[in-house]
């Protein structure tokens, strides 16, 4: 053993001085306290504030614009409420966008499923082709929309990790088949919206609401806030949303970690499936009738959508809330744009294209900082 | 002579046209801490993800308690009481302390908010994770929701040793446990492979570090290119026999053939 006098000779015994090895729980004064920091700091711990701080400034800013150019008052109940009703179908997309993305995969075949969904459901329920023959109940038809949809998502999944595929590729491919089988199924001819109403009105539900002054609540809405809800509690409070994180975060350690991969995969195609097929039904009430070529570029906008809202496409990282808080900012930018600024169309789709970048650019530089 | 815990005979595996097992045969007795030597690219890592499930090798069986095993992934081996740490750790950067810890055998509430809505009981895995790093002594980890990547390598290392020696209940199999880690994290993980085996649980250890190899194993398993060249007691042999045997440079007495 050594002591002061006797220098360390052996090869364990330099551990002898592990007995008097301090044993508190480490602890560090903040030093670097700047304001600049302590938001750093706070944004770091709380991604979504990015998105939410964004939205609240924007739309202030917009409300400011408005006032100044005399273009009236933006800050009416009926912009906001429109804007919330048109980004509702986008909001339900990302929420399905946002589980695939979260395992580092991404979905392009999103809209398809939509629409193929929709048309299911709107074949089904109304007969279109015999207008005296009542269609299938409508929560059949809604049911078997959503597990047609599902079905998508399933083939989807299967393809990704049973045949080995990039979920970019094996989504690219089924886009244009499932759009050649919606187009197929439905000899290119929509479901009218008077049809609807007439033999199938249920379809039409989530198009519906009730007024809170001028500001319109659509049961869209609320289902998208339902739906938040629920795909928030089963990505942080179940065990398979931490399978999910994990699997993004590096596929390897959560085999190893006895996380059935393949499995969890797939339950999260057939889940975004799912969710698209729900998202039909909201569609058909937004829109009133169902044409087999709308929503054509709604996997991009899903995809801005769940960007904008801080989640990393490199997987393991990100947030529902932020999904929905990014439709919103697209939705308020395109709006704003409009009604506020009153520019053309095309400024539109430039302003949203400026968002991803610096969305994706902010969420680097916050990358890095915590580093 | 009792029967092995772990017994493996003939097991071979390609990949592609390189060997990395090629007739290896492994036992590993109840209660001892056996040591795995070997040179880099001897095959001891694909050895060990064989027993943990995480390879299936192409010939050869497995036993576990005398009972004939196949294992198709490393969740089975783990639901058989075999625990592994990796070299790499397999870790999920962002996910929490105890989020690693659990994953893939999280606690679910009591009650219906468990049963039917799956929820997972966070406080109570925190607590735990919270107790089983300190058993360790890792007194640098301030707050057990902090995500791993913000941990060092050490402690990470760390948290995946502790991961193992809490749930491993047949065998735990520690793939160079002490690499990263500190003289007096070093120290912990050798007294925690003592406690554990103090439990009855027999360990394997795969490490590079003689003097810790020598320190605890009970038996030292020298692998030499793809296969077992000879078991050797660390108390009748020295640490240079030992190197020798897995470089090449000596063959054992009871072994012939030039491996």
């Amino acid at each position: 053993m050594s002591s002061p006098e006797t220098p360390t000779k052996t090869i364990s015994d330099f551990e002898a001085k592990l007995a008097e090895a301090d044993k508190t729980v480490a602890q560090f004064e903040a030093d670097d306290a700047s304001t600049f920091n302590v938001i750093k700091g706070v944004l770091r711990r709380n991604p979504t504030l990015i998105p939410a701080a964004v939205l609240i400034v924007s739309y202030l800013a917009f409300g400011l614009v408005a006032f100044a150019m005399d273009h009236g008052n933006f800050f009416r109940g009926t912009v906001l409420s429109t804007i919330l009703q048109q980004m509702t179908v986008v909001g339900f997309i990302a929420l399905a966008q946002t589980l695939v993305i979260l395992t580092a995969g991404i979905e392009l075949s999103v809209g398809e499923i939509l629409i193929m969904s929709a048309l299911i459901m709107a074949n089904l329920g109304v007969n279109p082709g015999e207008p005296e023959i009542a269609g299938w109940p409508a929560p059949l038809a809604i049911a078997a929309g959503i597990g047609i949809g599902a079905l998508m998502g399933l083939l989807n999944g299967i393809l990704i990790t049973k045949i080995k595929l990039p979920p970019f590729i094996v989504t690219l491919g089924t886009l244009s088949i499932f759009r050649a089988l919606k187009l197929a199924y439905s000899h290119s001819e929509s479901v009218r919206n008077v049809d609807i109403e007439a033999k199938s009105p249920l379809l039409l539900f989530f198009g519906q609401g009730f007024k809170f002054g001028s500001f319109t609540v659509t049961f869209g809405m609320i289902g998208l806030f339902l739906l938040a809800a629920v795909v928030w509690f089963a990505l942080n409070r179940t065990a398979w949303g931490r399978h999910v994180h994990a699997i993004g975060d590096d596929p390897d350690a959560a085999m190893l970690s006895g996380i059935k991969v393949d499995r969890v995969l797939i339950s999260v195609y057939t889940a975004a499936g799912a969710i698209c097929g729900l998202t039909a039904w909201v569609a058909i009430g937004r829109v009133g009738s169902v044409s087999p070529i709308a929503f054509g570029d709604i996997n991009l906008a899903s995809i801005t959508a769940v960007v904008i809202g801080g989640t990393s496409l490199f997987g393991g990282r990100g947030s529902v809330v932020g999904a929905v808080l990014g439709a919103i900012i697209v939705q308020l930018f395109t709006t704003g744009l409009s009604v506020a600024v009153r520019v053309d169309d095309y400024w539109q789709t430039f302003a949203a294209g400026c968002l991803v970048i610096v969305a994706v650019a902010l969420d680097q530089y916050m990358r890095r900082a915590s580093k | 002579m009792t029967q092995p815990i772990i017994k493996a005979r003939g097991l071979m595996k390609r990949y592609g046209t390189v060997v990395a097992m090629n007739g290896c045969d492994f036992d590993l007795y109840p209660g001892e801490i056996l040591g795995v030597i070997g040179d880099n690219g001897a095959g001891k890592s694909t050895l060990i993800k064989a027993l943990s499930g995480a390879v299936t090798p192409d010939h050869g069986t497995i036993e576990l308690e005398g009972r004939e095993v196949h294992f198709r992934g490393p969740e089975e081996a783990r639901s058989a009481g075999i625990e592994t740490v990796y070299q790499t750790l397999a870790m999920s950067p962002a996910l929490s302390i105890a989020d690693n810890m659990f994953l893939g055998r999280e606690w679910r509430k009591p009650g219906i908010l468990g049963s039917v809505f799956r929820m997972t009981d966070r406080a109570r895995m925190n607590a735990f994770a919270r107790e089983k790093l300190s058993e360790l002594g890792l007194m640098t980890i301030q707050n057990i929701d902090q995500a791993v990547e913000t941990l060092s390598g050490g402690q990470r290392q760390g948290v995946a040793v502790a991961r193992a020696a809490a749930f491993g209940s047949k065998v735990v199999i520690l793939d160079e446990p002490t690499a990263a880690l500190g003289v007096k994290e070093s120290r912990r993980v050798l007294e925690l492979i003592q406690d554990v085996r103090k439990r009855g649980i027999p360990i394997i250890l795969i490490s590079h570090n003689m003097p810790h190899v020598f320190e605890v194993c009970d038996r030292v398993h020298v692998h030499r290119l793809g296969r077992r060249l000879c078991v050797i007691d660390p108390k009748k042999h020295s640490m240079s026999d030992a190197v020798a045997y897995m470089t090449g440079a000596k063959l054992p007495d009871d072994v012939n053939e030039a491996a």
